[in-house]
């Protein structure tokens, strides 16, 4: 019943922040003063050879392909109902390939880096962050203040150095790029072989950064139950020291788990700019590639994409939440 | 959180013939201030530096020497004064951005906070609404649908993406003020909302607001570095995103010119870590329970502590951790923070 009303109330938010989401997302390129098909032709028409009455066909077709002529909640209809079906329609740039072929093709790519980079950066994170919290000393000091700088540290700054560092001056890894030349993308060992050596640099950068993170989140939470009431309360009891590990432990580490589910729901979004320095063929590249062609039905399925992505992702960790600690429950329906 | 009314706390413990005992600036803080003014000096020796960021010095990443401290970048310009020009226009993007976003999130806060009822309801309802939406993905669907973007749309798209958290903190802080007894007796005295808020309850949430500033200017020079490397920057302008983008654009890192990429890179680390730093130290400075005495001032108690440290960790002794609350009571802190030593020393 309470727990009933809880999730009932979050439902409803979320379903609110959804519906303002995709609106944001339908109309925010819709107030463009002009209209994305002009760039589109005067691109297309660039070459000069192309006649006034040409140009207008063109335009024209163009702008009955999207739908433009349409009033404005007629294409609001038209986009809620295409995006429900999970056509996410065709791209102007790449025309007439469809946004879900180039979505798909990029979204395995970042999914194979950040994925296994989110996992292990946060087992290896939280590892460290509590052994410094619990040793102390010299270890804790140089642990932490490497951690806080790393954390600090834009991870796309991380990457550029780590790219210079490894690929151009060592040679230890190759300059950008997912595969080499003239392989094409398949699911054969020698691919995946090719692949992976491209694979090291983004996925180290991002875990570097995901490590330091969640370090310094895993020692302050473990430092703060230290000083908790209820650590003196079981050493006044005689309780031994590793099982009062084991309640800090327990304890600190449920910050850190919605930590982990929020990662993977920003997982698309997150690092959109590492896959640029590297040139990797991810979502963040083809959202770059758009954006410099102006390609809106492509960048708006990608921001719908990860704006859905996160919302549910938030939604799921607060439902899991509530049924985990009755307190957050009871806070959210007011009966505290 | 931080207690809002930490120095009055305080004065209990300071001896009296030292006022300004009670603000132990640590080295975090120095090393943080020492950060973020190379940065600022950085910035503003664009005014005086004789080359222009668009004057074109020579040619396609032409290596450091000759005169040009970090050679040229891929237009031929030199790379010492577009990072000049470049670390300006972050800074100022980061100001303005971190104005309108504290603000916001302050008056929201405030409000939300303070008046309590449906009001509250609404703009926390609000607020959560727009802080479960990426900021990036709104950040980037903006730049897009401005015809023009410039350095100063650029900062206020920012901070008007960024307030959500600030408010989502001021009202906690807010509202706990909201019931002490102070406010009754501006109720009885008659004052208005506005001046109740203005006077008596933002005073108190001071010293949060700052810290949050600091952090929003940092959060901003980096979201508009990542805007920026996306391709949607301020058109026209250098700010380190530009910089960087036009780098990653022309090739510069598979080519091996450091010189145009390690710059900005370098100097936005600086700015992430320094402001962070600044933000952490001016926490220590505002809230006792986090602050960590003077090498002489600690000497006093370090024997007392260490103490209580050890026979803590060992937990054989029996001590009262029920004023944890009470920055002068060494039991739990003190173990606390001979853990929490570390930081930047």
């Amino acid at each position: 019943m309470k727990l009933g009303r809880y999730i009932a109330r979050k439902t409803m938010w979320y379903l609110v922040a959804l519906v303002a989401a995709v609106s944001l997302n339908f109309l925010l390129p819709r107030l463009v003063p002009g209209n994305p098909v002009d760039v589109i032709v005067s691109n297309l028409t660039r070459g000069g050879s192309i006649t006034g009455d040409q140009q207008k066909q063109i335009y024209d077709s163009f702008v009955t392909e999207f739908g433009l002529d349409q009033p404005l909640w007629q294409q609001f209809l038209t986009y809620l109902g295409k995006v429900f079906t999970g056509d996410l329609g065709t791209s102007f740039g790449s025309y007439p390939t469809s946004v879900n072929t180039l979505i798909g093709d990029a979204l395995p790519w970042s999914i194979a880096v950040q994925l296994p980079a989110i996992i292990i950066g946060w087992l290896l994170g939280n590892l460290v962050g509590a052994v410094a919290a619990f040793r102390g000393g010299n270890w804790d000091r140089s642990v932490f203040t490497s951690s806080l700088f790393l954390s600090a540290m834009p991870y796309y700054c991380l990457s550029i150095l780590l790219l210079y560092g490894l690929a151009v001056v060592a040679g230890v890894f190759p300059v950008g790029g997912a595969y080499s030349l003239g392989e094409t993308p398949s699911l054969s060992p020698s691919f995946l072989m090719d692949a992976l050596s491209y694979y090291w640099l983004p996925f180290l950068s991002l875990v570097v950064v995901f490590i330091g993170g969640q370090a310094v989140g895993m020692r302050s939470m473990a430092i703060y139950e230290l000083g908790g009431d209820y650590v003196n309360y079981a050493r006044a009891m005689g309780i031994g020291d590793n099982k009062i590990t084991q309640y800090i432990f327990r304890n600190a580490m449920l910050p850190q788990i919605t930590g982990l589910a929020l990662s993977i729901g920003t997982l698309v979004g997150g690092a959109l700019i590492t896959e640029l320095v590297f040139n990797y063929p991810g979502v963040g590249t083809l959202l770059f590639t758009a954006i410099s062609n102006n390609d809106y039905p492509v960048i708006q399925a990608i921001t719908l994409i990860i704006t859905v992505a996160v919302l549910v992702a938030n939604f799921c960790v607060e439902i899991v939440y509530g049924i985990v600690d009755p307190r957050i429950r009871a806070a959210a329906t007011g009966e505290k | 959180m931080s207690a809002p009314n930490a120095p009055l706390t305080d004065e209990k413990a300071a001896p009296r013939s030292n006022p300004f005992r009670s603000i132990n600036l640590s080295t975090r803080f120095w090393v943080a201030l020492v950060l973020v003014a190379f940065v600022v000096v950085l910035g503003m020796a664009g005014w005086v530096y004789p080359t222009g960021p668009g004057e074109k010095v020579g040619s396609l990443y032409d290596p450091p020497g000759d005169g040009l401290l970090f050679g040229t970048d891929n237009f031929g310009h030199d790379v010492v004064s577009v990072l000049m020009a470049g670390t300006r226009t972050s800074l100022i993007i980061g100001l303005v951005a971190g104005i309108v976003a504290t603000t916001i999130g302050v008056a929201v806060g405030l409000v939300s906070g303070f008046v309590g009822g449906w009001l509250e309801e609404l703009l926390m309802g609000v607020t959560n609404v727009v802080l479960a939406i990426p900021s990036i993905i709104v950040l980037i669907l903006i730049s897009i649908s401005l015809p023009q973007s410039t350095i100063w749309s650029l900062a206020i798209v920012i901070g008007i993406t960024a307030w959500p958290w600030t408010a989502r903190a001021v009202r906690a802080q807010a509202s706990s003020v909201a019931t002490r007894e102070h406010i009754d007796v501006a109720r009885l005295s008659g004052s208005r909302l506005p001046s109740i808020l203005l006077r008596d309850v933002l005073p108190y949430i001071l010293s949060y607001t700052v810290m949050a500033f600091v952090l929003q200017v940092s959060g901003a020079i980096l979201a508009e570095a990542a805007l920026s490397m996306l391709g949607l920057g301020p058109s026209g302008a250098n700010s380190l995103g530009t910089q960087l983008h036009w780098a990653l654009a022309f090739q510069a890192v598979a080519s091996g010119a450091w010189w145009a990429f390690l710059p900005p890179t370098i100097i936005l680390t600086l700015v992430s870590f320094g402001f962070l730093l600044l933000q952490a130290s001016l926490d220590e400075v505002f809230n006792p329970r986090l602050r960590r005495g003077k090498r002489r001032q600690m000497k006093q108690s370090a024997a007392r502590r260490a103490e209580d440290a050890r026979a803590l960790a060992a937990s054989r002794s029996e001590q009262d951790g029920d004023d944890a609350q009470d920055p002068e009571s060494e039991a739990v802190p003190a173990a606390g923070r001979g853990i929490q030593e570390g930081g930047v020393a």
